[in-house]
């Protein structure tokens, strides 16, 4: 195959990935690359120090700080205090913080700090008050960037020198990625949702899937989900190594970013339609790669290993190592079970867990709440069971309070905290202990990611919940009879 | 000839698939605002028991590894987190080049970035290359940038990188100076994206004063 280049002529029937590129073209670089115009930048406090320093150290500075925003959200516990009483104890951690105030108000860059209350997520956060809007490149020192893609926004992480590259110039030396076009018709079984459709694609197309493309999802089933379901669609499409992930943006798209974009005012808003109803792949347009699936063969899906393609229906037993198609998948079967502490040919229901994790940028939003509250409306946590919901957000949160769920979850035995990563990653100090297996929303069961020797189970939000009231791995549509 | 166009040194077998930068450098070591001291913290727990303590069956814990330069890694090598701290972490412990069939997006484009070698060769031509380092502590892997030519135990194997990414790796360019040239170009393209597309001018700074302080 022919390596994307941006120098191919950009006439006939254009993906929507290419239209969103070629806006962005400052100039051609080479046969594969250009310097990319980044309208939105957001940092968070653990990958931009290095960055910053390296601005100081050639005397450069931020020549567009309105298009950049920085965000604390990894390192910031998430114990239920006040927000002006949130203080981070660990001393590494706090100067991150307090580093990454010092560089915004530097360079005059705008902040959400650590006593914000607004503070959260970044991947929650940006797009709730509007900032993400369709047609626009959004890069982030987070690989989960890819989740504005919901937005028909072209959102991918970038390493911490590009970070430096971004602020020193608003833009980046792109590579163009190969594109994958993602069809999925039909409607998705009730008790089904977006994470258990992005589990079923990576278990389907592997972890390295997606490696080298862009995803363009379309069909019946996409045009179905709300934009908060589209974010979690997009936001784990990175764990099938896609270079990003693109939804055409629709009324419902449009909708959710109009409502939140005030600023968008009535002399810009028939103009900014008209340009986001362009966005969407031209008929004909070719795609390197195609796939097709049918949400009618949905279910809950659940992970058993350590990679986010190791992944069964919640109905389906673990695999055999020897079953593997060669001795590099036989050992990392094995390697992964050995891990995980399950026996090949068990059933993965009914395992026990002691932990429920319940937010994330793929998760923590106010409909995953939502979810997660009618499983849990009138039942509780089980015995033996820590069970913890970490909004994405402070605006998350508020809403979750205002509807009810929060005091529905407390009630039940929830720990309700306050915004951040939180234990999707375990930067601060909401970690698993040693052989600990827990019923998580978030993106990845990597060895030792929520805590050394912690066995993760990703799931949707509604499964979490089962989890959480029956003290192990549950099929929901078991739990809520469909009466 | 500088010291990028020829590496050389023993290479390490890491036979695992997927092998993600959590794993290559975990969360506690993520802490820092400088790059210092993420030498401590690469493959932690594959290195270091849950009491700190070295775990002698790894290879980059014994003493016939000890000069170990390349790692012969399983595919997909450094998916997963965007963090940068995994390839300045392989560069701290001694790390200058890693082959594998395949690596992770953002990795790739961080160790380019930080002049950290990635090769990238068939899945059974590292299968038989993993078997014949894992047999001989004493082998010896060369890449000669000159070429594009990895000398490896098991023969000698031409490799790609895009001209860009092999003269940033031989001449370790300043990347940030290098756009800088453009500035004019890229000043001038803002304005006029801007015009075409107001809303989207200064939209970090405008959402935040929108939204008042709290």
């Amino acid at each position: 195959m022919t390596e994307p280049s941006p120098l191919a002529a950009a006439t006939g029937p254009l993906t929507l990935y290419r239209k969103l590129v070629d806006s962005h073209t400052v100039a051609v670089l080479d046969a594969q690359n250009v310097l990319l115009f980044c309208d939105l930048h957001l940092m968070n406090e653990y990958t931009s120090p290095q960055a910053f320093t390296g601005l100081d150290e050639q005397a450069r500075g931020v020549p567009m700080p309105g298009q950049n925003v920085a965000v604390v959200s990894h390192i910031i516990p998430t114990h239920p205090v006040a927000p002006k009483l949130r203080v981070i104890a660990d001393p590494p951690s706090a100067l991150q913080a307090t580093n990454l105030k010092h560089n915004c108000d530097k360079h005059g860059i705008r902040l959400f700090d650590t006593t914000d209350a607004m503070q959260g997520i970044e991947h929650v956060v940006a797009p709730e008050h509007g900032m993400i809007r369709p047609g626009m490149v959004v890069i982030c020192g987070d690989s989960h960037t890819t989740t504005y893609g919901a937005l028909g926004a072209l959102g991918f992480g970038i390493g911490t020198t590009e970070v430096e590259h971004v602020l020193a110039t608003q833009t980046l030396v792109y590579r163009m990625a190969k594109t994958m076009r993602i069809r999925v018709d039909g409607k998705l079984p009730v008790g089904t949702t977006a994470k258990d459709l992005i589990l079923k694609i990576i278990g389907k197309i592997g972890a390295q899937g997606a490696r080298g493309y862009v995803v363009e999802y379309c069909g019946s089933a996409i045009q179905d989900l709300s934009v908060e379901a589209r974010f979690t669609l997009c936001n784990m499409t990175v764990e099938a190594a896609a270079r990003g992930a693109l939804i055409a943006p629709d009324d419902v798209a449009l909708d959710y970013v109009l409502r939140r974009a005030s600023d968008i005012d009535d002399t810009q808003r028939t103009d900014a339609i008209a340009y986001w109803q362009t966005l969407h792949s031209d008929a004909n347009a070719a795609f390197d790669m195609e796939f097709a699936f049918d949400a009618a063969d949905i279910e809950p899906y659940v992970t058993w290993g350590t990679s986010p393609d190791q992944v069964l229906p919640v109905s389906g037993h673990i695999p055999f190592p020897e079953d593997q198609m060669d001795d590099a998948d036989q050992r990392s079967v094995e390697r992964a079970l050995s891990y995980t502490h399950l026996s090949p040919g068990a059933a993965l229901e009914g395992t026990a867990i002691q932990h429920v994790f319940i937010g994330s940028c793929t998760n923590g939003r106010i409909e995953d709440l939502r979810a997660v509250a009618d499983v849990v409306r009138g039942r509780k946590v089980a015995d033996g069971v820590r069970a913890m919901v970490v909004p994405g957000s402070g605006a998350v949160r508020d809403q979750a309070e205002a509807e009810g769920i929060a005091a529905l979850l407390i009630d039940a035995g929830f720990e309700w905290r306050k915004p951040g990563c939180s234990m999707c990653l375990a930067m601060n100090d909401d970690v698993l202990s040693p052989g600990e297996r827990c019923a998580s929303t978030t993106n990845r069961n990597f060895e030792g990611r929520q805590g050394r020797a912690g066995r993760t189970h990703l799931m949707s939000p509604a499964m979490a919940a089962a989890a959480a009231v029956t003290g192990c791995i549950t099929d929901v549509r078991q739990l809520n009879p469909l009466n | 000839m500088s010291a990028f166009t020829l590496i050389e040194g023993v290479g390490a077998p890491l036979p695992l698939p997927n092998l993600d930068t959590d794993q290559i450098m975990p969360k506690q070591f993520l802490r820092g605002i400088d790059k210092s001291g993420l030498d401590k913290g690469l493959l932690y727990d594959m290195r270091f028991d849950e009491h700190g303590a070295p775990r002698a069956d790894f290879v980059l814990n014994q003493p016939a590894w000890r000069d170990t330069r390349v790692l012969v890694a399983g595919a997909t090598f450094g998916c997963g987190s965007s963090r940068e701290h995994a390839v300045w972490g392989l560069q701290q412990f001694g790390i200058r080049a890693v082959i594998a069939p395949s690596f992770g997006e953002i990795f790739y484009s961080n160790a380019m970035n930080n002049r950290l070698l990635l090769v990238m060769l068939p899945r059974d031509v590292i299968e038989a290359l993993m078997n014949a380092v894992d047999a001989d502590s004493h082998n010896a892997i060369a890449f000669d940038l000159q070429t594009m030519q990895v000398t490896t135990p098991i023969g000698t194997f031409p490799f790609e990188l895009s001209a860009r990414h092999r003269s940033m790796f031989l001449q370790g360019l300043d990347m940030i100076g290098l756009s800088l040239r453009q500035r004019a170009d890229i000043e001038r393209f803002a304005r006029q994206y801007w015009q075409a597309y107001p809303w989207t001018k200064n939209v970090a700074q405008r959402t935040r004063e929108r939204l008042g302080t709290t």
